[in-house]
């Protein structure tokens, strides 16, 4: 869940990896060596077209699965961990694999053990959100509400980064492109196309962003843009405004 | 298939392009920030059970921590 301002993060995290339990039923009895292995042939860049019941339009795509692994079978009930990209059906996945096995099957439980960087063990239930959120307004103590609130940064752990001079920051708020100049460092896999977080250098988040450059590309370059700006995530103001329109940037 | 890192196996790398300080006056560490703040830029991992929908538990934690905006991160299904 995103709280106030922190809900443009959701941006980050709906493309992010997922990881699944998942419980599906098989429509005849089939040897456990023979579901490894069809499991394991699926672990791979496999199309689904999205179900009738979907909010995405019904195009084939390709989504890829990095692991699939067998936990326990039940009879004909096979209990198995996926690790998979965003946007993969796993109701399709489980009858894809039935059609595989060549006995049909169908998803009959799920749960999502990772949404990007947040793990199923770091959650918390809402009877417990509820309570330390009483006890923080009771106590005036900050680390209840720490206890289960975590800064919206978190949600960026697994996109590319950049960090940016404080002079930057608030251009990009104001939803200027960002520019080679301002860059401080940058992990290497930011490439063109995908979607990064720029961070101040106190690690704050100030905007997702396009990448227009690959990282690699990034150490050399002395001017021109890096990325374009597509969600602030700070407001203005919070950094003092470094930039004259109409001329060159002060620094 | 050989088994490919998921976006949570892979490392990585950071690449240094120059060398400033941050002026400790204007804004602050995610961590060190105000209770109010927090609030305003947090988020929390919800262990949604099953049977209540992502957007009838984005309302209960709306009105518990009495916000005006929470979103959710994702459904599994349109009926979940």
């Amino acid at each position: 869940m995103t709280l106030g301002d922190a809900t443009k993060v959701v941006q980050a995290l709906l493309h992010s990896g997922k990881e699944y339990v998942c419980v599906m039923k098989l429509h005849k009895d089939v040897g456990i060596e023979q579901i490894k292995k069809v499991l394991g042939e699926f672990e791979d860049n496999i199309y689904q077209r999205p179900p009738l019941r979907a909010s995405v339009k019904r195009q084939l795509r390709t989504r890829r699965i990095y692991y699939s692994d067998l936990l326990e079978t039940d009879g004909r009930k096979v209990l198995f961990r996926t690790g998979c990209e965003g946007g993969t059906y796993i109701r399709k996945l489980c009858f894809d694999i039935g059609e595989v096995l060549g006995c049909g099957a169908h998803m009959q439980e799920l749960r999502r053990t990772r949404a990007g960087p947040f793990v199923e063990a770091g959650s918390v239930i809402l009877h417990d959100a509820a309570y330390w959120f009483m006890m923080w307004q009771e106590k005036n103590d900050e680390t209840f509400l720490r206890r289960f609130i975590q800064p919206m940064e978190r949600a960026l752990d697994m996109i590319p980064k950049v960090h940016v001079r404080d002079s930057a920051v608030d251009a990009l708020c104001h939803g200027a492109s960002l520019t080679a100049p301002g860059v401080l460092s940058f992990e290497s896999s930011v490439k063109a196309g995908l979607m990064i977080a720029v961070l101040t250098l106190k690690d704050e988040a100030v905007c997702l962003s396009r990448a227009v450059v690959d990282g690699n590309q990034v150490l050399n370059m002395e001017h021109g843009f890096v990325a374009t700006t597509e969600r602030v995530l700070m407001p203005r103001g919070t950094y003092p405004k470094r930039w004259k329109s109409g001329s060159r940037k002060n620094e | 298939m050989p088994r490919t890192a998921a976006p949570w196996e892979v490392k990585h790398e950071l690449l240094v392009k120059a060398e400033d300080e941050t002026d400790p006056r204007f804004g602050c560490k995610p961590e060190e920030r105000s209770a109010e703040e927090l609030i305003k830029y947090g988020v929390i991992n919800v262990d949604k059970p099953a049977g209540p929908s992502s957007h009838e538990v984005a309302a209960w934690v709306k009105r518990i921590l009495k916000q005006e905006h929470v979103g959710h991160g994702g459904t599994l299904e349109a009926k979940a």
